[in-house]
């Protein structure tokens, strides 16, 4: 099946993991991952706690060996490398930075592994710390900075080893929302400017999809989807992607319509048909999932004649609408989230974004509403 | 997120802070800090001035054997009698200088030998799984459930002229005549260094379980090797519990009395003998408690000055 476009075109892939497989006992942490990622890229690794991201990171980084499978990094196998000879660097999640050393150590901690000159170390420092803007923290110890000023150090820590790879663990979890914002822009500007290859793993949605270029969504170690951000958001190819990622309605439903460029599915869920203008290759009569934004769902007290307004003609009446009653409405600012129960006793999340400061004649409580969609707007899935 | 049908929620009333269990706290913080204070008047600063107070008396033939410092006539002070001539002495005599370097030499190097082979016990420890860590501690901790005098007399059985380590070896045949290991120095290094050990060990061990695994992750991480990670974080981060570890051996060592009576050197005694040997051989009161008095000296203004230090150092960053 295909309900998503080919995935970004291939160059030779700067880290190469081929069939990985880590088991801890009985437990299968991470299975059968195999993974590209080019040079240059920003590759987030998105899943639940226990879906095995962290150790397919670790392994990266040389703490864990695979149990089987190969790794790559610029063509150079990986396996018997230990940690300290790997030309990969890692900022851990607690920042893990020496508390007995200053800000400067820190940072000169690993050039001096390195056995570089005291001159060239020093300068590196300096411009690494440059960058991230931590130059007038220079003799401050970790428990002095606050907890941006401490990410910034271990990025620079991370960083100023010139990594061919650079592994980010859950980058900016450990910062308020405010400030985990702007800092995901500036990592953004960091990456783009030293060209280093970042892996980042997350377990938010949010900062995989403003940080990468594509990203991977893992769910019981195995990779699940890779994509970009819009094709995982917009063109998830699993019920668990559409779930995961954002917040979706899905309706089962029987395939009774399977045309090249259209499908025409019953959904008892909604009371009705669901008319998808792409067409899927499934078997007829097959259970089906169709997915459904809440963002994407136009919420209005007169029903849409004829069902998808003018500019589809193809959607007969009484297709992609649903009737329902407004039970819950949550005012979250910049949007509200309407559940309106459909009269097939399934409730239907819709959010709106709100506009106008005053809306004089809001939809409310208890009003019978019918909800609508464009014809391009749900995902079909069949598993 | 807030729900729009319940927007409006009724203002939390605040609850003013009784006063009963602030009261009671105060109490209680003042039980708690008063019993040790009372014990520690009692038992140590009492004696201790009593102690001070003789090493500036005279010895006199009687019960005690000391002459009073004040003198009372019609319940008015008319003199004070101070005696340097005890402390003085300490210095005439080579005995006394000679005991006090030799018990601060053993005292160092048990300390070194305790650091030594503790360090990497302690490591070993908390670096075990949790299970097998609870085993092994207990097991540290065992030897005290034997008194500390019949252990110390059970190492003369083993290290003897006849004992069964010479007996050992010379039935396998590595030596084929017994060697002498009773009255030596090693045998008083033998002696403390089993004895103390733990005492080394767990102050280490309480350090090194706490600490974080991930900052030896990140060094090998950022290129170091397992020894150098080792010189360069755990290490310096253990520093408090190798202190700890090693006030807690170096000070009883000094005056240890019984190891070096039962396994030591009949030529060369430490200061805790001559100390015994003043009180209870000698009946010079005033010369003990000046030898007691000046050990104390040694061993608290060195701490107290590494305190001072230590503090400073802490407090420059914290």
């Amino acid at each position: 099946m295909s309900t998503q476009p080919s995935g970004p075109a291939a160059g030779a892939p700067y880290l190469r993991i081929e069939n990985v497989t880590k088991r801890f006992g009985d437990f299968v942490a991470v299975n059968d991952v195999s993974l590209h990622v080019q040079r240059g890229e920003i590759f987030c690794l998105l899943g639940g706690s226990g879906s095995g991201k962290t150790t397919l990171l670790r392994m990266l980084a040389g703490f864990e060996t695979p149990t089987s499978g190969k790794i790559y990094i610029d063509g150079q196998d990986m396996c018997d490398i230990p940690p300290y000879d790997r030309p990969v660097n890692m900022m851990f999640q607690s920042y893990a930075l020496f508390p007995h050393m200053t800000v400067e150590k820190n940072v000169a901690f690993g050039l001096e592994q390195e056995r570089l000159g005291r001159q060239e170390i020093s300068k590196r420092v300096g411009e690494i710390l440059e960058i991230v803007k931590m130059n007038p923290y220079l003799a401050r110890k970790p428990h002095q900075l606050s907890g941006g000023q401490r990410q910034r150090v271990a990025l620079a820590r991370a960083l100023v080893k010139r990594p061919k790879l650079l592994l980010l663990d859950e980058p900016l979890a450990a910062l308020d929302r405010k400030l985990r914002e702007h800092t995901q822009f500036e990592l953004i500007n960091i990456q783009e400017q030293l060209g280093v290859t970042f892996v980042v793993v997350t377990h938010d949605q949010e900062e995989a999809m403003t940080l990468s270029s594509r990203m991977g969504v893992m769910n019981h170690g195995q990779i699940v989807q890779v994509g970009t951000p819009t094709d995982i958001y917009e063109f998830p190819s699993t019920r668990f992607v559409a779930d995961f990622i954002g917040s979706v309605n899905m309706f089962e439903g029987k395939l009774i319509e399977d045309e090249p460029d259209f499908v025409r599915i019953r959904c008892e869920d909604l009371g009705g048909i669901v008319y998808v203008n792409h067409g899927i290759s499934s078997a007829p009569d097959a259970t089906v999932w169709v997915a459904v934004r809440p963002e994407k769902i136009n919420i209005t007290r007169q029903a849409p004649v004829p069902a998808g307004g003018a500019h589809q003609p193809e959607v007969r009446a009484g297709e992609n609408v649903v009737r329902g009653t407004v039970k819950e409405i949550a005012y979250m600012g910049d949007m509200s989230i309407y559940l309106v129960k459909a009269e097939s006793g399934k409730t239907i999340r819709v959010t709106i974004p709100n506009v106008a400061r005053h809306a004089e004649d809001r939809i409310t409580w208890d009003e019978t509403v019918y909800l609508s969609w464009h014809a391009a707007s749900p995902v079909v899935l069949t598993r | 997120m807030a729900r729009g049908k319940s927007r409006r929620a009724d203002p939390i009333t605040a609850v003013p802070a009784s006063r009963l269990p602030r009261f009671s706290a105060h109490a209680g913080r003042r039980i708690v800090l008063g019993i040790p204070t009372v014990w520690l008047i009692v038992l140590f600063l009492v004696p201790f001035i009593i102690v001070f107070k003789i090493s500036f008396s005279e010895v006199r033939l009687a019960m005690p054997p000391v002459a009073p410092l004040f003198e009372w006539l019609d319940g008015r002070l008319v003199a004070i009698k101070l005696n340097f001539a005890n402390y003085a002495f300490l210095f005439t005599d080579a005995l006394y200088v000679s005991s006090y370097l030799y018990s601060l030499k053993v005292a160092a190097v048990s300390t070194l030998l305790c650091l030594l082979l503790g360090y990497p016990m302690a490591y070993a420890i908390a670096r075990s799984s949790p299970t097998s860590r609870s085993v092994l501690l207990m097991l540290i901790v065992l030897p005290f459930w034997t008194s500390f005098l019949l252990r110390v007399y059970a190492w003369i059985g083993l290290l003897k002229t006849n004992g069964v380590i010479n007996n050992m070896l010379m039935s396998i045949g590595i030596i084929h005549e017994p060697l002498t290991m009773m009255q030596t120095d090693f045998a008083v290094y033998i002696g403390i260094v089993y004895s103390y050990l733990p005492f080394m060990i767990l102050p280490l061990y309480a350090n090194l379980e706490k600490h974080d695994l991930t900052l030896i992750e990140a060094a090998a991480d950022l290129g170091a090797r397992p020894l150098t990670a080792f010189r360069r974080i755990t290490l310096p981060q253990s520093m408090p519990g190798i202190i700890a570890g090693s006030l807690l051996v170096f000070i009883p060592a000094v005056g240890e009395y019984v190891i070096p009576s039962l396994l030591g050197r009949t030529d060369q005694l430490m200061i805790g003998r001559v100390l015994s040997d003043e009180f209870f051989e000698n009946r010079d009161w005033p010369v003990a408690s000046a030898v007691a008095i000046l050990m104390l000296g040694l061993l608290v203004v060195p701490i107290m000055l590494f305190q001072h230090f230590e503090k400073r150092t802490l407090e420059a960053p914290k």
